[in-house]
């Protein structure tokens, strides 16, 4: 398991996405699962970035991620406000225009493209949240 | 990423060619806004060079896609979507709020 530490900021996006990406091309998944785990992770960081960190200005992402026996594990660790992605409700994909709720995609997304994703809040106020995929 | 606009006789097309995450869709948002703000409501997104696309470029085109079919003004529709990215728009329910065309050429006959 590989880890990096990214300043929890929008710009630092590229690298977060080539970290994973290129983990999961090593360990040998395909073009398409790597495409999907890059957009998770995106996903999965730009929503402490925006929400965790919302209140802070010099907040720290920690990156793990790592495969063994055919399962890519991605660990992301803030220690900013927690939040709960099974919490949010998960939007309305079949209503029409006006009705399209802005919110909830990302962490859909996640959930659609990883098999798994676990939150969990540990007592010295940190959030991790992890997220598996096994190869095809 | 990279946006041009090219401006036809009953349409705007607007190129993105790269990545459009959450640090560069505010770009995308506000070349769409921009068109808006003079007065162009038919839109071709022309994704052909683009690489990746996450859901805030996704929230940026349902916007645009709003304010233009308002009034039935007009409306954003997509062209040349890579694989990659219609799939991720198809998982998110994305397909049914836009048109979209294999060709860009295609995309602006359609205005």
């Amino acid at each position: 398991m590989k880890t990096v530490q990214f300043a929890a900021k929008f710009e630092y996006l590229d690298e977060i996405r080539e970290f994973v990406g290129t983990i999961a091309r090593d360990g040998g998944f395909g073009d398409k699962d790597v495409y999907n785990i890059q957009l998770a992770t995106d996903e999965a960081a730009s929503n402490i970035i925006e929400h965790a960190y919302e209140k802070i200005a010099d907040g720290v992402l920690e990156l793990s991620c790592g495969v063994k026996n055919d399962l890519i594990t991605i660990i992301l660790i803030d220690h900013g406000g927690s939040f709960d992605p099974s919490e949010i409700p998960l939007p309305d994909l079949k209503a029409d225009l006006s009705d399209r709720k802005i919110g909830g995609l990302g962490i859909f997304l996640m959930r659609k493209l990883m098999d798994e994703v676990h939150y969990e809040v540990k007592p010295n106020n940190s959030n991790v949240l992890t997220m598996t995929k096994r190869k095809r | 990423m990279d946006i041009t606009v090219q401006e036809f006789k009953h349409c705007d097309m607007i190129t993105v060619k790269g990545r459009v995450d959450s640090a560069t869709a505010p770009q995308l948002a506000q070349a769409l806004e921009s068109a808006n703000d003079g007065g162009k409501y038919k839109l071709v997104v022309n994704m052909s060079d683009l690489e990746y696309m996450s859901s805030a470029g996704f929230r940026a085109l349902l916007a645009a896609q709003r304010n233009c079919k308002r009034y039935n003004r007009g409306e954003v529709v997509l062209a040349s979507v890579p694989e990659r990215i219609r799939e991720a728009l198809e998982l998110a329910g994305f397909t049914e709020l836009f048109k979209t065309f294999d060709d860009p050429l295609q995309a602006v006959g359609h205005f």
